[in-house]
């Protein structure tokens, strides 16, 4: 029998050697170095996040139905009548979020050890790409369950567009296909979101994987292990991506398995975080909800939109800010002066300065998620100013200040001596 | 091939006028894809204005109507209404009317063609939320208030012209559409010359 498959094996190998060879070149000979720690579980469960949604998502359109009419009925179906239909839905629900999570983390891992400095620029730049194509994801997908905050949400983001000067109100049109969110728009974003993103997003990724094979993965010291080959040129510091990382990233796999499972069953609406209690509401064009926010992993975003004020009667410079904050992140690999890639060897400026921006872009996360006067008024000695406004802008400052004065600090920041091999 | 390194130029400028022709192809078939996200014929008659008989709304109330899948306020405004929005000149943004954001003919002190008859697309200049009314001076919209429309979503206010309150998110005043009258009571919403 054994030697019957084997003898299938080489007529197979013979006919097609590329998946032999590709095995090996992605697999079982790509030396990852050998001191990955708990960061380096992003990258792969990324992966398993993009295939738990593309599963769901595929047997949640078996029964969805992108009609203005019937979307949010079909939903409740789901809900209801199809069995396990709740599980499913619910499953690509707290998918979202849980991708949302994990990019954060993979992208915080990169900021830590410097994995975005040269030689790995084109594939930082890869991952910001994944990264926006991820949000236009989120928020085609949003709109799909035509509930009250999927409808508005949608309203407010499609209007960030109508902003622009002089093209915006055609601009907006042209994306609704009416002159309100309709009917058109959701069957649009139906497409947008199962058909014509995913296909740009799995490309993005395969591209993000084959930039990564082609320089090597970085690590906790941010050293090039492949300066140090022995005599076969393998690195002297690498091991074997199949078996070690593989049998690794299960064991991270079943831990996020377990606590996604807890959320799951336990709270997959996460208090309002990951499903807003309003989108269990139906659309009403004639109706606002009183407190429109977008999901959690939009609200640092949508707080600095907010904290910028309204200039030359136009609500548009903050669109930029809000468009400028991501953008800002393809310029990392160059603001980045550092002698040394890894936040171990980097001093108490960079360290203090990443502190800081992670605080900061947390505050504007919850605060965009509350209405702007949660923390109360300022006296009149500010105007009455909203608290949560000035404490934004504050913090959309500081944003801000991270990346543009980091070619400063980064360079004349106190660095420790980088060890020749990598530490465990 | 031709043996020489030198490339042949008629062969080349071959490939540089076929490659030129494919993009040029690509660029126009992607033409009526582009095209087609634009509003169907059927969204554009839906856009199609609305009549409204206005000679059951009693003075002071807001009537809501629905143009363009938008909610349109009109409300007959009592005189103390149109005394309130005198005062508010001082406290809002464009208290002439300066921004085009109403036909030539509601540029005026009430931003309407009848001083008493507001017509206004209640949605928020801001980010498209639709305000509340607070139509009434007092209640809980503080002492300064003189009645008109607060946005629950950012905050933003207006006074019963639709103007906007300084130091608030909206950036300008809320929209007057297009609008006739045909007779006292029925106004048209949406078109505004004479013919069709």
């Amino acid at each position: 029998m054994a030697s019957r498959l084997m003898a299938l094996w080489d007529w197979f190998d013979a006919r097609m050697p590329s998946v032999a060879q590709e095995y090996r070149k992605h697999l079982a000979e790509y030396y990852a170095p050998k001191n990955f720690n708990f960061w380096y579980f992003f990258g792969s469960l990324a992966i398993l996040v993009l295939a738990v949604q593309i599963v769901s998502g595929i047997f949640l359109t078996m029964n969805y139905k992108p009609d203005a009419a019937l979307a949010f009925g079909s939903v409740e179906f789901i809900m209801r009548d199809v069995p396990g239909g709740w599980i499913i839905r619910y499953i690509h629900s707290t998918g979202a979020s849980a991708f949302f999570i994990v990019v954060y983390l993979h992208m915080f891992r990169a900021m830590l050890y410097g994995s975005y400095r040269e030689p790995r620029e084109l594939l930082w730049i890869f991952g910001v790409l994944i990264y926006l194509v991820l949000m236009g994801e989120a928020f085609f997908g949003y709109l799909l369950p035509w509930g009250q905050m999927s409808y508005w949400g949608a309203q407010v983001i499609v209007n960030l567009f109508g902003s622009i000067p002089f093209i915006g109100p055609d601009v907006a049109l042209w994306i609704r296909g009416d002159y309100v969110i309709s009917d058109a728009t959701l069957n649009r974003f139906f497409a947008f979101h199962v058909v014509a993103i995913p296909l740009v997003l799995i490309g993005l990724v395969v591209a993000h994987i084959l930039a990564l094979h082609d320089v090597g993965s970085n690590n906790p010291d941010g050293i090039e292990i492949k300066k140090k080959k022995d005599s076969k040129g393998i690195p002297l510091d690498g091991i074997p991506f199949h078996p070690y990382y593989t049998v690794k990233d299960i064991v991270g796999a079943v831990v996020f398995v377990a606590i996604f499972c807890l959320i799951l069953f336990f709270t997959p609406e996460m208090h309002g975080y990951f499903l807003e209690a309003n989108n269990f509401n139906p659309a009403d064009a004639l109706k606002t909800p009183p407190h429109i926010a977008p999901l959690w992993y939009f609200t640092p975003y949508y707080s600095m939109l907010r904290s910028v004020p309204p200039l030359f009667l136009s609500q548009f410079p903050g669109v930029v800010v809000m468009g400028m904050a991501v953008m800002i992140l393809f310029l990392l690999p160059w603001l980045d002066r550092s002698p040394v890639k890894s936040i171990r060897y980097r001093g108490a400026l960079y360290k203090g300065a990443l502190a800081i921006f992670v605080v900061v872009f947390l505050i504007l996360g919850y605060l965009g998620t509350e209405p702007t006067n949660v923390w109360g008024q300022f006296g009149p000695w500010l105007g009455e100013a909203d608290r949560a406004t000035v404490v934004a802008r504050i913090c959309t400052t500081l944003y801000f200040l991270f990346f543009i004065l980091m070619p400063w600090y980064s360079k004349i920041d106190k660095v420790k001596p980088v060890p020749e091999r990598v530490t465990m | 091939m031709s043996d020489s390194k030198k490339p042949d130029k008629a062969r080349r400028n071959l490939v540089v006028a076929t490659s030129v022709l494919g993009g040029a192809v690509t660029v126009g078939a992607a033409a009526p894809f582009v095209a087609s996200l634009l509003p169907s014929e059927r969204a554009k008659a839906a856009g199609a204005p609305v009549e409204v008989d206005i000679s059951n709304l009693p003075p002071g109330e807001l009537g809501i109507y629905e143009w363009r899948g938008k909610p349109v306020w009109v409300m007959k405004r009592t005189p103390k209404m149109l005394q309130d929005i005198k005062k508010d000149d001082s406290v809002v943004v464009d208290p002439h009317s300066t921004v085009p954001q109403q036909p030539e003919y509601a540029k005026n002190e009430f931003r309407s063609i009848k001083p008493e008859i507001m017509v206004l697309v209640g949605i928020c200049t801001h980010l498209g939320c639709s305000p509340t009314p607070k139509l009434q001076p007092d209640g809980d919209m503080g002492p300064e208030w003189e009645g008109g429309f607060y946005c629950p979503c950012h905050g933003s206010k207006f006074d019963l012209a639709g103007r906007v309150y300084k130091g608030v998110p909206a950036p300008t005043n809320l929209v007057v559409p297009p609008y006739k009258f045909l007779s006292d009571s029925t106004l048209i919403i949406g078109e505004d010359k004479k013919e069709a």
